[in-house]
């Protein structure tokens, strides 16, 4: 009776359960990307909040000193005469290296997206280093671009005297994008593959029926039909591109000169190698710019050149 | 009732738990583990270490040592990450390169006392020179444990068979000078093998070359470490020489070559003697080991060193130094030299040196590891000395080409790390 009656009182009609279907769902949303979420707050935002601390200050490691500075290590980073240099550098290597990568890769997927006995094999073996360790990767391009080395032998059997590939400026920025681009163009070349093979075959039928030639095709069609895979891809390979460090400090340490020191490896070399950690977290800053810009642009220009069937 | 027994039950375990637990804790905080970071992986080293190691916690039963082995390459800089992340070890071991940097910040738990107050450990055989990089205001921040001299391995076999005179001829005739070591390299050099390597240099570590520049009174900075002098004659007489071995007389692979001496590859190499365990046990070939040759300026050595520190961050630095002190005391000294040289006197006498060197003659110990740890200067060292060793090479690239300015690139490096050098 007494429970018939509390049932029956206004107040407990007006007050609605506090779990309502849409506050549930949105606690399984919250629970479902919680760990996810907490991976980028701990390694991700805190981190890049430490960083720019870091920056601000002047640790010196074997002292045990951690001192504020200000914006010392930002006015260091203005006066920095090696900078200029080594920005020059960063952007000689993105540049050939997303240049390089992404033609050789469409070029690459173009060649594979024909429907003929044993195609796949020549997949598999154009992704095949992409799933090879980085380093051992680099390691053995080491050994065939030395003086003496693999390369320098099989132009030697052609009557060539091969230049000293990573002891020349020139010669050991192009042997790092090389090294980098064959490394990973099999991850583009997937890419552009299934975005080659979502074109719809009826556009090329009605161009062949208006006799529009196959590189016209190829322009009017192929390209805004796959532009998306392109700005995806020359995103990925300008951030990866920003981020280089195994191949530099396998192959060339930087060298010769300052020629290969990419800004990452020049970050390393202040912040691990020299101790200057609160410089290095400057460097870090600048890094984190420059993609965060390059970012931006490249999603700002979508609107313009990349075409949405939609 | 049960509620009530449960909470009694629970009472009981607690209190019977609490000491318990309490002792535990007591052992906990009693007992020390040390950690000592090395570049060694050597399974001999470590056996050496571990046995040095199970001795000092027999006397120390509530210690532990442990070794952590770096990579040799990037030994410095993982240690200094390790201490940037707050996990320095007790112990380390410091390159001669890096010593002025570790004992100039105050990174390391100063030793003497722990030193001079272990019994027997006779801390005045230790040469003033060698533990000059090591020491700060009369203090010693780390003990120099490894005292090896640079000396020449050759292959007799291939300078025999290219005509030339072995070295230990030129020896006998007073002729063992850098035109003639060069001059037999270069016959090598013109039979398709290797001449003369400059061991680890492979155009990066420009300080080995101290090897050789050290013959013509050549020094990257002055004695004060304030001014750069490589822009000085002595060096670009010494660049000059090494130049035209490389590029003129093809004495000296070039760079991006790579070419093994120990493989029986190469007529001559560069390196500390403690590399004789290189040398093949299959196919081996007829060697020697001289001296390094004279230069214009005369006999000299060179020396590279490793020390063995106490980090002053550390929790248990007192222990540390203690076991420092047991490590290097003379009896553990004298085991620890079959591998790195001792700079105790008491330890640089053929009788002891043949014992732990048995690959090594009479003679060539005499002539090349006496002689060289009693007159060897160390190996180039600065303060700051990863950024000056950074500039350097970056500048030195220049010249290593056929068309190089000697004069002029050493001018640049000049203006490049005088700044550095001042700080």
């Amino acid at each position: 009776m007494a429970v018939a009656q509390d049932h029956a009182s206004p107040e407990g009609r007006s007050s609605s359960p506090f779990w309502t279907i849409a506050r549930r769902d949105s606690l399984a949303g919250f629970l479902f990307i919680a760990p996810q979420l907490v991976g980028i707050i701990v390694f991700v935002l805190i981190p890049l909040g430490l960083v720019f601390w870091y920056s601000l200050h002047e640790w010196n490691v074997l002292a045990n000193t951690f001192t504020y500075t200000g914006a010392q290590n930002y006015q260091m980073l203005i006066e920095d005469s090696n900078l200029l240099e080594v920005l020059g550098a960063t952007a000689v290597f993105s540049a050939g290296l997303v240049v390089f990568n992404l033609s050789l890769a469409l070029l690459l997927a173009i060649l594979l997206n024909q429907r003929l006995a044993g195609i796949t094999i020549f997949r598999t073996l154009f992704f095949s280093p992409v799933v090879v360790s980085l380093v051992a990767w680099t390691i053995v391009w080491g050994f065939l671009l030395q003086k003496n080395g693999g390369i320098n032998g099989m132009l030697q059997v052609l009557g060539i005297e091969g230049p000293n590939w990573l002891r020349e400026e020139t010669t050991a920025m192009i042997s790092v994008i090389v090294v980098q681009v064959f490394k990973n163009v099999g991850l583009n070349m997937i890419l552009f593959l299934a975005a080659l093979q979502g074109v719809p075959n009826e556009l090329y039928e009605a161009a062949r029926v208006d006799g529009a030639p196959r590189f016209k095709q190829f322009r009017r069609i192929t390209l805004p039909l796959i532009s998306p895979t392109i700005l995806l891809t020359s995103i990925i390979t300008i951030v990866g591109s920003l981020q280089v460090f195994a191949q530099i400090a396998v192959l060339t340490q930087g060298g010769p000169g300052l020629s290969t020191t990419v800004l990452v490896y020049y970050l390393y070399q202040q912040a691990f190698q020299f101790h200057f950690f609160g410089y290095g977290s400057t460097l870090s800053i600048l890094l984190f710019l420059i993609v965060a810009v390059l970012t931006f642009a490249q999603w700002q220009m979508r609107k313009r050149i990349v075409f949405y069937e939609s | 009732m049960n509620y009530h027994r449960a909470l009694k039950s629970a009472v009981a375990a607690l209190a019977l738990a609490m000491p318990l637990g309490w002792s535990c804790t007591a052992t906990a905080q009693d007992a020390v583990n040390l950690r000592m970071t090395i570049w060694s992986a050597n399974e001999a080293h470590l056996k050496l270490f571990n046995e040095i190691a199970a001795g000092f916690e027999k006397d120390h039963p509530n210690v532990t040592v442990t070794y952590e082995s770096l990579p040799f390459d990037t030994y410095t800089t993982a240690l200094t990450t390790q201490i940037a992340g707050g996990n320095a070890p007790d112990m380390a071991w410091i390159f001669e390169t890096a010593a002025y940097d570790f004992v100039n910040s105050g990174a390391l738990f100063p030793l003497s006392d722990t030193l001079k107050a272990t019994k027997g450990y006779n801390l005045e055989e230790l040469s003033a020179s060698a533990a000059e990089r090591w020491s700060k205001d009369g203090k010693l921040y780390a003990y120099p444990f490894s005292t090896s001299p640079f000396a020449m391995f050759v292959n007799n076999d291939l300078i025999k068979a290219s005509g030339a005179k072995p070295p230990a001829e030129l020896i006998a005739a007073d002729q063992w000078s850098w035109d003639n070591a060069i001059a037999t390299a270069s016959a090598v050099g013109q039979t398709g093998k290797g001449g003369l390597i400059v061991r680890d240099f492979n155009y990066q570590i420009w300080q080995n070359l101290a090897s050789v520049w050290n013959g013509w009174g050549a020094s990257p900075w002055s004695a004060d470490g304030k001014a750069c002098t490589m822009a000085e004659k002595p060096m670009v007489d010494a660049l000059t020489f090494i130049h035209d071995a490389i590029f003129k007389k093809k004495a000296i692979p070039g760079p991006g070559e790579n070419v093994d001496f120990f493989a029986g590859n190469a007529a001559m190499t560069i390196t500390q003697i403690s590399r004789a365990s290189l040398l093949p046990k299959e196919n081996p070939f007829a060697w020697d080991l001289v001296p390094l040759p004279k230069g214009p300026a005369g006999n000299y050595a060179l020396i590279g060193q490793a020390g063995l520190g106490v980090m002053q961050t550390g929790k248990n630095a007192k222990t540390a130094a203690e076991f420092v002190a047991y490590m290097t005391n003379p009896e553990n000294s004298a085991k620890l030299s079959q591998f790195f040289p001792s700079a105790r006197k008491s330890l640089l006498n053929a009788e002891v040196l043949k014992k732990t060197n048995p690959l090594l003659s009479q003679e060539q110990i005499d002539k090349v590891v006496i002689s060289g740890i009693a007159t060897g200067k160390v190996i180039p060292g600065h303060t700051g000395f990863a950024q000056i060793q950074q500039a350097v090479r970056s500048g030195l690239d220049a010249i290593w080409r056929p068309d190089a300015d000697i004069p002029g690139t050493l001018l640049k490096i000049c203006g490049q790390i005088g700044p550095l050098l001042k700080r």
